[in-house]
């Protein structure tokens, strides 16, 4: 569409004699990938600008150095000398590594049945499984993280239920405040991240590989495992990294569950703009995550393709 | 018919299974409101008695308020701005085949995968070096960032869907660009748009990571909880308020939820 329009016009009026707004007009009516681009400009605009900036900004932050409550705006590489060498950063960020590793494992085990009975037992309100099953997930972050306090805590909902039906007598103290709470929130905060792009990727499934895997006498066990498994590998794929990300910078969840064994590397972050008021330092330390996070990332999808083409 | 009748077979085992997941899911919620009316300042079994005592308690708490009001104008602001860029590159994204779309799309959908503390911090610098004040401005300016990608993939979907040839008849009728849009694209797409408001909304209410570092001395509503947690005395009307907060945006959710899926989108301009 209205591409008919400019072929007119340009058909009637002589190439020289129009004007060069004209022919731009022409160029631009021509081009669907300016024409989309302008539709598209105030959204990438925007975003860019939003991110682009900001980042920008944080990377030459990153080579300053705090002193006292200024900020001395040479260019050093001390942050990053000391975010290299001192044990501490390290500890946090190899624990955060750790702990979002586990939880998006541990989610996508769990989700992964759950996405594969909705998609292939559920047949009538298969709607209304999916909604129920990504509802939680749009409720308040910081309430569902208060749940699981409340849940996990010292004189919470198990340790005090347990102890009013005499099963215990002293409270179990692991449950919250460890690495454990934090990787249980964590799995029930992110667990919609898991159970959508697997059950999309098992809903897409062309039902008639089955049925042939069947008739070439296959056992429903061999037809998982040489079917079903490999074709919905995308979506279990995409949810580990869907996890795994976000997780590591979450520093709300260690905060409120995760006591002194739990915190995380971006807890430390937070408090370089907090209560430590090294502005310069958090940024190495967001920026060092952000690196560590991108190698991990393309490592982990460049030895996921090796492995599907090593299947197929 | 070959033997996958297995697949249509009711599975008890995975149905046990899916039931325990949906618990797991729900039942830690759940507790919000079950201890919100449980007559006691300790969140812990037995439940002591029944009263109402924290939803009053909440309901002439001035700062709360106040907080709630901050929130409502920052949802409000953020999931209209971020919707009417979705739209934007929803319908370019859609409409028009554009050379390198894959990079471009990938790069508005950026704040999906990046940590929220990282888009905070990085805001945040930029904010206090050229000399911007925090306020629910620079926090609505997060939440913008943020919404933007649920906006854009959900009205995708919406607009992906329907039949070009309704706009072009309209088009071909004399109507402009402008109209078209008015009276064609828009009650088509209405569904989706709706339903990227609400989940917009929902997002920006909710958010605490970003506007953690953004807010100025005006808090909104997660935070206000956030720095309620540290007083034992005050959870329990901090549990009337999650009470309210949850019912409000469970409906919110699955309204929009369902706006979204209630027909499938390819079967949208057809039947009628």
């Amino acid at each position: 569409m209205g591409l008919s329009d400019s072929t007119a016009i340009a058909g009637t009026v002589p190439e020289s004699r129009r004007s060069l707004a004209a022919r731009l007009r022409v160029i631009f009516m021509r081009s669907e990938s300016l024409r989309g681009y302008a539709l598209l400009s105030p959204t990438l605009i925007v975003m860019l600008l939003g991110m682009c900036l900001p980042f920008a900004l944080m990377v030459a932050m990153s080579f300053w150095t705090q002193r006292g409550f200024d900020i001395d705006i040479s260019f050093s590489l001390t942050n990053y000398g000391s975010a290299i060498s001192s044990p501490i950063y390290e500890a946090l960020l190899m624990r955060s590594l750790a702990i979002s590793g586990t939880c998006a494992i541990v989610t996508v085990l769990l989700s992964y049945p759950m996405a594969y009975y909705v998609a292939f037992h559920v047949h009538r309100r298969k709607m209304l499984w999916i909604i129920l099953m990504t509802l939680p997930f749009w409720t308040s972050y910081l309430l569902r993280i208060f749940a699981w306090k409340i849940v996990l805590g010292w004189n919470g909902v198990i340790n005090s239920g347990l102890k009013s039906l005499g099963i215990i007598d002293q409270p179990l103290e692991f449950l919250l405040y460890s690495p454990t709470a934090v990787v249980i929130t964590l799995v029930h905060a992110w667990a919609a991240f898991a159970i959508l792009p697997i059950y999309v990727s098992l809903e897409k499934i062309d039902r008639s590989l089955l049925e042939a895997a069947a008739d070439l006498g296959d056992g429903p066990v061999q037809r998982f495992l040489r079917v079903t498994l490999p074709l919905s590998l995308p979506g279990v794929i995409a949810a580990m990294l869907l996890i795994f990300v976000p997780t590591v910078g979450d520093y709300v969840t260690p905060a409120l569950v995760g006591g002194p064994d739990g915190i995380m590397i971006a807890n430390m972050i937070q408090a370089q703009f907090g209560k430590v008021n090294n502005w310069p330092m958090g940024a190495t330390l967001a920026i060092v995550m952000m690196i560590v996070l991108t190698i991990i990332a393309v490592v982990y999808i460049w030895l996921t393709r090796k492995l599907a083409e090593w299947i197929s | 018919m070959s033997d996958v009748g297995y697949i249509r077979r009711h599975n008890r085992p995975l149905y046990f299974f899916a039931l325990f997941y949906l618990a797991f899911l729900y039942i830690p919620v759940l507790f919000l409101p079950l201890f919100s009316f449980n007559d006691a300042i300790y969140v812990a079994f037995p439940i002591k008695g029944f009263t109402t005592a924290w939803y009053e308690q909440m309901l002439t708490n001035e700062p709360m308020h106040a907080a709630l009001v901050n929130s409502l104008k920052v949802g409000a602001a953020s999931s209209a701005i971020a919707t009417m860029l979705g739209i934007f590159g929803a319908k370019a994204v859609t409409k028009y085949r554009i050379k390198g779309e894959k990079p471009v799309v990938s790069v508005i959908m950026l704040p999906l995968v990046i940590p929220g503390i990282i888009l905070g911090v990085a805001l945040l610098i930029l904010l206090s070096r050229i000399g911007v004040t925090l306020s629910l401005y620079t926090v609505t300016l997060g939440h913008i960032l943020i919404c933007v990608p649920f906006s854009m993939a959900t009205l995708m979907a919406r607009f992906e869907g329907f039949d070009k040839s309704m706009e072009e008849a309209s088009a071909d009728l004399g109507d402009n660009v402008w109209w078209t849009f008015w009276r064609v694209t828009l009650p088509l797409v209405a569904p989706g748009v709706i339903a990227s408001l609400l989940l917009c909304f929902t997002i920006s209410f909710d958010e605490f990571i970003m506007a953690f570092f953004l807010a100025g001395t005006e808090p909104t509503l997660p935070i206000f909880i956030y720095g309620q947690l540290r007083f034992p005395q005050k959870l329990p009307s901090v549990l009337a308020l999650g009470a309210c907060i949850l019912v409000v945006s469970f409906v919110v959710v699955f309204v929009s939820q369902w706006l979204q899926r209630r027909d499938d989108p390819a079967a949208q301009g057809l039947g009628n």
